[in-house]
């Protein structure tokens, strides 16, 4: 819109002078937000993103490195560096965290022997891939792995004759056992509502129904389902011999009750996903695969399985992620007990919240972002590229 | 006719004065989620608000939380409370950064209270800090053995005097039907519950090892090093005890709190077990209890050996090892806890804190408090010097004569003894009993660390503690508050 309709160019004199600058800069700063349109909209979301989620992030790993105490009209904070992780690596709260190491066993040998060999093999084989080998993907791979053996002599320690899972030990279990669980049992069921059964579409929803239930109730539930004294199967219990027996006192016991009820919870997502994911595999494979003579075991092993691949993959890290953080379950169905034999890592950090150390609870925060990061990412690298090519 | 109009109408004026003082106040108490302690406070408000006008809004928080709640609503000025009804042992993380209301005052003003009624312990500890009262006790806690008269007279057995005598009798009890409905039935019931109230059971065992020479001496910490006294012979000896007891108790007792096993022994099901004065009048109850008159109290059980703090040994008693024992046998009660008591936010408005303190004093009045004593659910104790001495008070309530003798006796001795253990009330010992103690006692149940490595766990945990708080600072609050002068 020009001003007054006037031919440009007309203006004379200091005036003209002052438009064609006023216009300049309207034009400058128009073309800047031309030109940088698709940050301007962004700023208020990575606003706050920053305020919300870094901000915090920050302090946490800020706090995690202090120790704080409340005084009159708030608290005060006192640097102590990694203090607080030398704690739970190094000091009073070592057993609680790592665990107790106890002697290895042939079996124990065995299994590591037999993944290190597996990841040796996965090396060998990337190097025998032909596809874009790098320097620093080979340097990649061999710390991954080599962190990943680490991390299995850590476990089988743990779990050894004389040995004690710590709260990291206990976390894993819960996310390898449990979803490994999870993931066969929601392929099975996906499988067998695909068949043409009578009633299919009932077993659908029901199948479902766990997914629903606040993870309290769950808890609550299944605390209800141990309890051998007083529970609603009882009788049952009476009838086994078992009514004075108790599995949620001994540490197996508990931690079994714990990962059924997750278990229970989230099959039903593991179900819908590889269900939606074989509805939408091609027929026409199958359809050859059955005119080539292949029997049930055959299209399944190498049409239908290696179809999930993709979704397979995706799905186990969704429900990784979500597995590292568990707390509700143990929290509410047996208290983290008996002892510490079913604290997860999100619940030792609840607990030690709770006594007011606050730098102790953000340092095994801090530890259970690094593993779940470190486990996440190599997941997604090594497993998730491969199921994609 | 007239002048008795006139008479009316003067005391309805200053009745409604006294009315209108906390007319439209509006105040909020935290406590723990009940019923118990809640139930009373609950019950009790709108007649407060009746007879004052102050509205009482009583919230509940688990027990796990209640600490840091208070500590983070005060600490952050959010001062969503304007009353807290807790542990006393905690106050002095809420006295020193001067988060409690000092009620010095208020309760020498107070003639209603009858201040000099409340039993001592409970005026001179529970209550007060550094000289300075702070809180109202609302109720009066001491743990004891309770055990079921019938079974022991039925087996010729007689009351606990040793933690020998607690596990003889559990073991030859233990798979006796209890309560006639043909199932076998369990020799102990102790809470052992993780997060919950097993760390002042297990305080109560070892008190008596541990301490002999008065209350002064401390069963926590070495007075004069501040070091933990959780890695020696008696300590070991007590978690003996402690685990011998598993094997009488229920299936799940690793999972029980006291609302458990108070409900297993008032419906038969055990021959002893730890409690506070609760039992006593939870039994009375003839809606839930089946144990009406077939329940005892004792003192906690002792021991005839005792530490010896130079060798960390133990050492039988005598005159000079145990100056207190009874028929050589040395008993520490356990004040643990110290009773449910009420205290007022420092921040709170002037005149919603004296609604909160008038609140608290209506609870502990004996026109209230001697009722709430003597039922099971409000979960509060005997407390008053006037209410052990008060017997038709408790036959009136259900006990029987001899039953409340017997229950009010063993309060009496635990309260009047002068060895007894008092809880521990430096800063931040909710991290040393909360955290420490109680997940190595819950480890070491659940078979998941040795007696050797629970006691260096304690034993390094409260170090560590000690030494991030200050060594110099810590023992300073723990002989001041045992009394020791130095």
């Amino acid at each position: 819109m020009r001003s007054g309709g006037r031919p440009e160019g007309t203006l004379q004199g200091p005036d003209a002078s002052q438009t064609r600058r006023s216009r300049s800069l309207r034009e400058r700063i128009g073309s800047w937000f031309d030109r940088n349109a698709g940050n301007v909209f962004l700023l208020p979301t990575f606003l706050i993103v920053l305020l919300l989620s870094i901000f915090p992030f920050l302090v946490s790993a800020y706090l995690s490195l202090s120790r704080i105490r409340f005084v009159r009209g708030g608290f005060e904070i006192t640097f102590v560096g990694l203090r607080n992780y030398r704690k739970l690596i190094k000091g009073s709260e070592k057993r609680h965290f790592l665990g107790v190491f106890g002697d290895f066993s042939l079996i124990s040998w065995l299994i590591l022997i037999v993944f290190v060999a597996l990841l040796g093999y996965a090396l060998w084989r990337y190097l025998r891939s032909g596809h874009r080998i790098s320097a620093a993907g080979v340097i990649y791979r061999i710390i991954t792995f080599s962190i990943l053996s680490y991390g299995m002599w850590y476990l089988l320690k743990t779990l050894s004759s004389g040995g004690r899972p710590g709260t990291l030990a206990v976390t894993f279990i819960y996310v390898f056992l449990g979803i490994g669980c999870q993931y066969l049992l929601g392929l099975g069921l996906a499988l067998l509502t695909t068949q043409r059964l009578v009633g299919r579409r009932f077993f659908r929803v029901v199948f479902l129904l766990p997914m629903m239930i606040t993870p309290v109730g769950i808890a609550y539930t299944f605390r209800m389902l141990t309890d051998t004294d007083k529970g609603p199967i009882n009788p049952i219990w009476k009838l086994l011999g078992l009514a004075e027996v108790s599995w949620v006192t001994s540490p197996w016991g508990a931690r079994w009750a714990i990962m059924i009820g997750d278990i229970w919870q989230w099959t039903p997502f593991m179900f819908i996903v590889l269900l939606a994911a074989i509805e939408g595999l091609p027929e026409e494979l199958f359809e050859a695969a059955h005119v080539d003579g292949a029997s049930r075991w055959q299209i399944f092993w190498n049409i239908t399985l290696p179809q999930l691949v993709p979704v397979s993959v995706t799905v186990v890290l969704i429900r990784m992620i979500e597995a590292f953080k568990i707390v509700d379950l143990p929290n509410v169905l047996t208290n983290g007990g008996p002892g510490t034999a079913t604290e997860s890592l999100t619940l030792h950090s609840f607990f030690t919240w709770r006594a007011l150390d606050l730098g102790g609870s953000a340092a095994i925060a801090y530890m259970l972002l690094i593993v779940s990061l470190f486990v996440g990412i190599s997941y997604a690298n090594l497993l998730q590229q491969r199921a994609q090519r | 006719m007239k002048r008795f109009i006139i008479l009316l109408l003067l005391a309805s004026a200053m009745l409604g004065v006294a009315f209108a003082q906390f007319e439209g106040v509006e105040a909020t108490i935290v406590t723990f989620t009940g019923p118990q302690i809640a139930e009373p406070l609950q019950r009790r408000s709108p007649d407060f608000e009746a007879l004052t006008g102050a509205k009482m809004n009583v919230v509940t928080v688990p027990f796990s939380d209640l600490y840091q709640q208070i500590l983070t609503d005060v600490a952050t000025n959010t001062n969503s409370f304007d009353g807290f009804v807790f542990a006393p042992q905690w106050m002095v993380d809420y006295i020193v950064p001067g988060f409690l209301e000092d009620l010095t005052d208020r309760v020498a003003a107070d003639s209603d209270l009858l201040w000099q009624d409340v039993a001592p312990f409970f005026r001179d500890f529970s209550s007060t800090f550094e000289g300075q009262i702070y809180t109202i006790p609302l109720d009066g806690d001491f743990q004891m053995v309770y055990y079921r008269t019938d079974v022991l007279e039925e087996n010729g057995l007689e009351a606990p005097a040793t933690w020998d005598d607690y596990i003889n009798i559990a073991g030859s009890v233990d798979g006796q039907d209890m309560n006639g409905d043909g199932e076998p039935d369990f020799g102990s019931c102790i809470a052992k519950k993780r997060n919950a109230q097993s760390y002042w059971m297990i305080t109560s065992v070892w008190g008596a090892f541990i301490q002999s020479q008065g209350t002064s001496q401390g069963a926590f910490f070495n007075t004069d090093t501040m070091e933990p006294l959780v890695n020696n012979a008696a300590f070991e000896s007590a978690l003996d005890v402690y685990l011998a007891t598993t094997e009488f108790g229920p299936p799940d007792e690793l999972n029980l709190d006291v609302g458990d096993t108070r409900g297993l022994f008032t419906s038969g099901r055990c021959a002893l077990s730890i409690d506070w004065g609760d039992i006593g009048t939870l039994a009375i109850d003839p809606t839930t209890s089946v144990v009406q008159n077939k329940v005892g109290a004792v003192i906690l059980p002792g021991s005839t050996q005792v530490l010896d703090r130079d060798t960390g040994e133990l050492v039988d008693c005598d005159a000079n090892t145990c100056p207190f024992a009874v028929n050589g046998v040395n008993h520490a009660p356990f004040a643990a806890f110290g009773g449910w008591s009420g205290a007022v936010n420092a921040a709170a408005d002037p005149l919603v804190k004296d609604a909160v303190y008038a609140f608290f004093s209506y609870m502990n009045q004996p026109a209230q408090s001697n009722i709430d004593v003597t039922i099971g659910i409000t979960g509060f104790n005997p407390y008053r010097v006037s209410q052990f001495e008060n017997l038709p008070l408790w036959i009136t309530a259900g006990m029987s004569r001899e039953a409340a003798l017997n229950y009010l006796g063993a309060i009496r001795e635990s309260l009047n003894s002068p060895n007894m253990v008092l809880d521990l009330r430096i800063p931040q010992n909710q991290r040393y009993q909360q955290i420490v103690l109680d997940t190595a006692i819950s480890q070491l149940l659940a078979g998941e660390l040795t007696k050797e490595e629970a006691m260096q766990q304690i034993y390094d945990g409260w170090q560590e503690i000690t030494d991030e708080l200050g060594l110099e600072d810590q023992l300073s609050a723990y002989r001041s508050t045992l009394g020791v002068q130095r």
